[in-house]
């Protein structure tokens, strides 16, 4: 294999700390909210630099979204990625999982394929985590999710990585290509690389495809191709809590809690519901 | 549009569960959905079926029976032992399009997630990912599933109209488990499973599984955010004290100072406690939803402003490096609590 082809894909996504719901309405204001990389994102960028620097090979930045993705995404490049694809159009708004995997699918063949395609282990805003394994099924190839280490045997063409289960894990082996997802926090993502960043920032880094170059059926992209819809948005309702100060020293203030967890350990919890 | 693999005039009027099971037990999350799956199918008059794959697991059929199945379809093999997605969609999307279900509900879990998003591609079908809460509509035979949006401040419905099977995975601990019934009576479909060695290409190198937390059914939860620091052997003592576990923030978590199964909200656990004691936290929407299944709610920070204090029964303004281990020894010296 000589030249690696590692793909990323990575999201922009507002700060979820910066996403404000007004107290009034209850609705969010993301208006106000910067953006950022979606977090889990970087962990699987760094994954893929960490792979090139050892083996060599290419790193392809891939992502679906309006063209003020395009400065966040060349932060990857001043990181070490070699190449931005920007998968552009506004037929692919308002795409759910199936669409949204299946232009990300369209856009890697578009590329001609990959060895490795990279995921966050799940989107900050959306944090289903579903676009890996739904990608990998498109592609037809086989996936690892929630990776936290990881390797390739280039001479056996394989992928190895350590898989998170329920109380444990599981090193699994699948043959190359295949989608890995990262598991947050796995690793340290590096800093950019100020003495790259004018070449990050200049013309011709980034290439922006339409539903037309991709060649995309419009009936599988967008609205037309995500088969779930949104009926009602409701808001959240506020459990009514007692918002009941406790003052005076931390030793009275313990003295009072530990008689209310008597209680609480004592009672159904309607009757304090009520109280 | 397009169209699933089959349309809602081929569907059969039932409601299917992934059941999962680990060392020859049904998984708490299973249980959950077959107590779910029975308040709904009873709602419409439709079947529930659980639908169980592994390998020499066929007495779990009559827990699953006992716990609301009308029906149990089990799918046997070797091949079938240990969890690949391979082998599992490949047996789950044959069992699907033989049987042709309204319905089909699984498990937020490593296991559920990684069958769920590779499925519904398969069947060309919507998926309701990460629900808290379901609906069916008796009249349109509609599935709404509820998802907290960014945040967690707006509860958003989703539904598929015209796409079949309506698949939605849902977070453990959002529905409470019911009780078993172990008299009821149900069938068990046995499904013939065409599995070779050639079809799996994921090989399982090793697989270590531990002592597993699960923190959906600690009855005291003590929690600590990023106000306490690494100082979590302080608030397990406490937990230990009244029986209860510990959680996080993610910001703890994200610092390696506890493990990862053990963050609560909207991207960790749900939990519903009878007591959630909150430390250092500031109370950011996407954590409160983890704990607001918990009958009372004590929360201790330092910022009299913080939010969390919006979401708490008992408040207390101070520094949680005190208070608690005041709390601590106050429970020491006077009271015998305990939750366990």
């Amino acid at each position: 294999m000589p030249d690696l082809h590692m793909v990323v894909c990575m999201k922009v996504v507002p700060k979820p700390e910066e996403v404000h719901v007004d107290p009034a309405t209850r609705l969010l204001d993301r208006a106000h909210a910067r953006s950022e990389i979606n977090p889990p994102d970087m962990n699987a960028l760094e994954f893929a630099l960490e792979l090139k620097d050892h083996y060599g090979g290419r790193v392809s930045i891939l992502s679906m979204g309006p063209p003020f993705f395009e400065p966040y995404l060349r932060v990857g490049l001043a990181m070490g990625a070699d190449h931005i694809y920007l998968l552009s159009d506004r037929a692919f708004g308002g795409a759910d999982t199936l669409a949204t995997t299946y232009t990300l699918a369209k856009g890697i063949q578009k590329m001609g394929g990959a060895d490795l395609i990279f995921c966050g282990e799940e989107s900050s805003d959306g944090a289903t985590g579903q676009v890996p394994p739904g990608l990998a099924e498109w592609l037809d190839i086989c996936q690892i999710t929630l990776v936290s280490n990881f390797d390739i045997d280039l001479a056996r063409s394989v992928a190895r990585g350590r898989h998170e289960i329920r109380g444990g894990y599981e090193i699994l082996e699948v043959p190359l290509p295949a989608v890995v997802s990262v598991k947050t926090a796995s690793n340290e993502p590096r800093f950019m690389d100020y003495r790259i960043k004018p070449w990050a920032f200049a013309e011709g880094r980034v290439t922006v495809w339409t539903k037309t170059d991709l060649q995309a059926d419009e009936a599988c992209i967008g609205v037309p191709g995500s088969p779930t819809t949104v009926s009602e948005l409701t808001q959240a309702p506020a459990r009514e809590r007692k918002r009941e100060f406790l003052i005076g020293t931390s030793e009275e203030i313990a003295q009072r809690l530990a008689e209310l967890l008597h209680d609480v350990s004592q009672n159904a919890p309607e009757t304090l519901r009520k109280s | 549009m397009v169209a699933s693999l089959y349309s809602v005039a081929e569907e059969q009027k039932a409601i299917w569960v992934f059941l999962e099971q680990e060392a020859g037990k049904l998984e708490n999350v299973s249980l959950e959905l077959l107590a779910k799956g029975r308040q709904l199918a009873d709602q419409v008059g439709w079947r529930l079926a659980g639908f169980l794959m592994g390998n020499s697991i066929a007495q779990l059929t009559q827990e699953a029976i006992a716990y609301g199945a009308d029906e149990v379809v089990l799918a046997e093999h070797p091949l079938l032992d240990d969890f690949t997605v391979d082998a599992y969609c490949h047996v789950a999307f044959e069992a699907i399009m033989r049987y042709k279900p309204s319905v089909f509900l699984l498990g937020v879990t490593p296991d559920g997630r990684d069958l769920a998003g590779r499925l519904a591609v398969r069947l060309r079908t919507g998926l309701n990912a990460d629900c808290t809460d379901l609906r069916l509509t008796p009249e349109s035979g509609i599935l709404a599933g509820e998802v907290s949006g960014f945040g967690g401040g707006v509860l958003a419905l989703i539904e598929m109209q015209n796409h079949r099977p309506q698949m939605a995975t849902i977070r453990p601990g959002v529905f409470p488990p019911g009780q078993a019934d172990p008299h009821r009576k149900g069938s068990v479909i046995r499904l013939p499973v065409n599995l070779t060695e050639a079809m799996i290409n994921t090989r399982i190198v090793e697989r270590v599984v531990g002592a597993r937390t699960d923190l959906t059914q600690t009855p005291a939860l003590v929690v600590g955010g990023r106000g306490v620091g690494d100082k979590f052997d302080m608030l397990r003592e406490l937990a230990d004290l009244i029986g209860g576990d510990i959680g996080a923030t993610r910001p703890p978590v994200d610092e390696g100072y506890i493990e990862r199964e053990r963050q609560i909200g909207q991207t960790g656990v749900v939990c519903r406690p009878k007591v959630a004691i909150v430390c250092g936290v500031s109370g950011a929407f996407h954590f409160v939803v983890g704990i607001q299944g918990a009958d009372v709610v004590v929360a201790i920070n330092s910022d009299p402003k913080a939010p969390i204090f919006d979401f708490a029964d008992y408040c207390i303004v101070g520094d949680v490096f005190k208070v608690v281990p005041a709390l601590t020894a106050a429970l020491r010296a006077t009271h015998e609590v305990s939750y366990a």
